[in-house]
């Protein structure tokens, strides 16, 4: 079995296939750095991420892909951050190299119709934490939201975000991979903090932090959203379908329930 | 902000809650600088209300008070229910707050009549202008037009709001005469003209000029009130299929009558909204719009009412056997939509899917096909299994619907309460 080792990130992998295609080698499996080898490889090939090579191999998928949600598929894909979406990965930028004429969505394959669940699932989380991030307005007049998404989505929000919200300053938090992006009115950048004070770990901030209207905002919303549900058609499952428990503990609508 | 805004919020939300649209779909505007905020094309639902219902944008009434007395509205004029305004400023105030939060993609305002429908329309104007003029508010608007209003009111509504709608609420002029005696057809359908002059003639003029000003970007929806007179779905299905054939319609719904005015002996005394049937017309104006379906393949003189028990598509192939089975991997576009429990997205899936190979019933169940229903109906790249043709219509109904869950108990005698029919 020929074993590829590199340093699970991104640029890693996408060295690991151009090693691949110029050793005209293809691994059966990849693992990460200090991962435990599986029985019976015979060979392990060393990748080192290579920026430049990583670059060459995107380029040239570019060029070969016409459809771009083909490659997008592989960034949301990856962002998943699944155990075995590497190899997975790998199989299905293989397909797409190695596919005479114009490439589609061929659901008949399952590499292909996998790819494409988790791209849908992928989507689907970051559509989710668009609608459900509920600002709060702290005393320093920056907004601040977070919560704790089942994938790495924040990154797919910010076109988004910094198009809608691109006259005020904001935080948003991701409290499960403990990083955030802020966002000072002209671009947004990464951010990541030393210690995780009260409102990194809940996500909620306290009443010292707050803006003055901040805590009348809150209640009008919660108000509204009381007053807004027709008791004769109440549906809990729907409700919850619609909006996931684990999403509750951030909502501010949802506050003490 | 005041304690009085909270009251008149919950009292206003109150009131404004059984309009039944609340999409935030249709125009894609990204931010301008000096401006609040952006729309994104398909709609962005923000929340959801305890019955299940989105929460995109802040549905609203401006007032509740009402001149008119409409048998089935709950802000009639014989009702004696907490009444409240806003100003202007409280609710431009509350909806840019609101949209800075992440809680809604806009407003949706709705108002009472009062004194006249231009003296309401004009003041539901003034907080649409407000909102994009003065405070440069680039989210989603959506404004009720009131029936009667004039047409330059109409006109000026729409160079501000996204959406605009007129609630036909029901689908025959006789019973609106009687329910609602202050309003008749003409005063719904003409604003609903101006409306679609509107947004042709924005489209005439933005043919030559590209700055010309939009109107209505998002078109026009209405709605539609269920069970609340006897009219069968087939009256109701017409209605909506000659109002999709405007182009700026986009949107008809429906919705399950709601007995709330308990004294009023003109409505029927249902306990509980037609659900049921409320969802098989909804299936039904989805076949309308995106399945290719004539209202007269749905509902016709034969059938004028939609089957209850199975939705409108199945309905249609078991009264249409001779359709099937269709071959997965050969049949067009049109033909393969028509297959009950394929949808768009699967029937294009199968389409791209196809170039690659022959299909069977392991890739289509893959692909999403819901292959419960589809198999009765379809052919595939496997051993043929029994279809429609060999199982019969009224087998394949007996198949598919679901039988009751608790069969009487034929040892325990029944009571009747006279209450519980």
């Amino acid at each position: 079995m020929t074993i590829y080792r590199y340093d699970k990130s991104f640029e890693g992998l996408l060295t690991a296939i151009f090693y691949a295609y110029t050793r005209r080698q293809f691994p059966d499996r990849l693992v990460g750095c200090g991962e435990p080898l599986p029985l019976f490889a015979d060979e392990v090939f060393e990748v080192v991420s290579d920026a430049a090579h990583a670059d060459r191999v995107w380029k040239g998928l570019e060029r070969k892909v016409k459809q771009r949600e083909l490659l997008s598929a592989i960034t949301f894909a990856w962002l998943s951050e699944l155990p075995e979406v590497d190899m997975l990965l790998f199989r299905y930028i293989r397909k797409l190299f190695d596919f005479k004429g114009n490439f589609s969505f061929n659901l008949g394959d399952a590499d292909v119709l996998q790819v494409h669940k988790i791209w849908r699932k992928v989507s689907q989380e970051r559509l989710r934490v668009c609608q459900f991030l509920r600002f709060q307005k702290t005393a320093d007049g920056i907004y601040f939201a977070a919560l704790a998404p089942l994938y790495n989505v924040l990154p797919l929000t910010l076109p988004h975000l910094t198009d809608r919200f691109a006259d005020q300053s904001w935080l948003l938090y991701d409290l499960k991979r403990e990083y955030g992006y802020y966002y000072n009115g002209k671009e947004a950048e990464e951010v990541r903090f030393a210690d995780r004070p009260e409102h990194l770990r809940t996500g909620r901030l306290d009443a010292s932090q707050m803006d003055a209207d901040e805590a009348a905002f809150q209640q009008l919303w919660q108000t509204y959203f009381q007053a807004t549900a027709i008791r004769e058609r109440l549906n809990p499952r729907l409700h919850r379908q619609n909006m996931p428990a684990r999403f509750w503990p951030y909502l501010t609508e949802k506050y003490g329930k | 902000m005041k304690s009085s805004v909270l009251d008149k919020l919950k009292i206003l939300a109150e009131s404004a809650k059984y309009d039944v649209s609340c999409a935030s779909s249709g125009t894609s505007r990204s931010h301008r600088s000096g401006a609040i905020g952006s729309a994104a094309g398909w709609g962005i639902c923000h929340s959801f209300a305890a019955d299940g219902r989105c929460i995109s944008l802040l549905k609203i009434m401006l007032t509740n008070y009402c001149m008119y007395d409409c048998a089935y509205c709950i802000n009639r004029r014989s009702n004696d229910i907490p009444r409240a305004t806003f100003s202007v400023s409280e609710l431009v105030e509350l909806t840019i707050e609101f949209y800075r939060r992440n809680y809604i993609e806009g407003l949706f305002l709705s108002s009472g009549v009062v004194r006249n429908p231009d003296y309401t329309m004009e003041r539901m104007v003034r907080v649409a202008k407000d909102l994009r003029t003065v405070h440069h508010f680039n989210g989603y608007i959506h404004l009720k037009s009131i029936p009667g209003a004039s047409e330059a009111l109409v006109h000026e509504a729409g160079l501000y709001a996204d959406r605009l709608s007129v609630n036909i609420e029901i689908p025959n002029e006789q019973s609106l005469q009687m329910l609602a005696p202050d309003k008749n057809f003409q005063s719904v359908f003409s604003p609903m003209r101006y409306i679609q002059q509107g947004v042709l003639q924005s489209a005439e003029e933005r043919k030559h000029f590209r700055s010309a000003p939009r109107f209505a970007p998002a078109g026009q929806s209405t709605q539609m009130i269920i069970g609340a007179t006897p009219d069968s779905d087939q009256s109701i299905l017409r209605l909506s299929s000659a109002l999709y054939r405007r182009q700026s319609m986009k949107r008809v719904y429906y919705s399950g009558y709601i007995h709330i005015n308990k004294y009023d002996t003109r409505l029927p005394a249902l306990r509980q909204a037609p659900l049921v049937r409320e969802n098989r017309l909804y299936q039904a104006d989805w076949l309308l719009r995106f399945y290719q379906f004539q209202v007269d393949e749905i509902v016709n003189d034969a059938y004028p009412n939609l089957d209850l028990e199975v939705d409108p598509k199945l309905s249609w192939a078991l009264r249409h056997p001779e359709f099937f089975p269709v071959d997965i991997n050969k049949a067009d576009y049109e033909l393969l939509l028509r297959i009950p429990g394929v949808g768009v997205k699967s029937a294009k899936a199968i389409l791209f899917a196809r170039r690659y190979g022959r299909l069977g019933t392991y890739q289509l169940k893959k692909i999403g096909v819901v292959m419960k229903k589809a198999q009765y109906f379809i052919t595939t790249a496997e051993l043929p299994s029994p279809t429609i043709q060999e199982i019969s219509p009224e087998g394949v109904r007996r198949l598919l619907v679901k039988p009751n869950k608790q069969a009487a108990d034929e040892r325990q005698l029944a009571l009747s309460f006279p209450d519980d029919v």
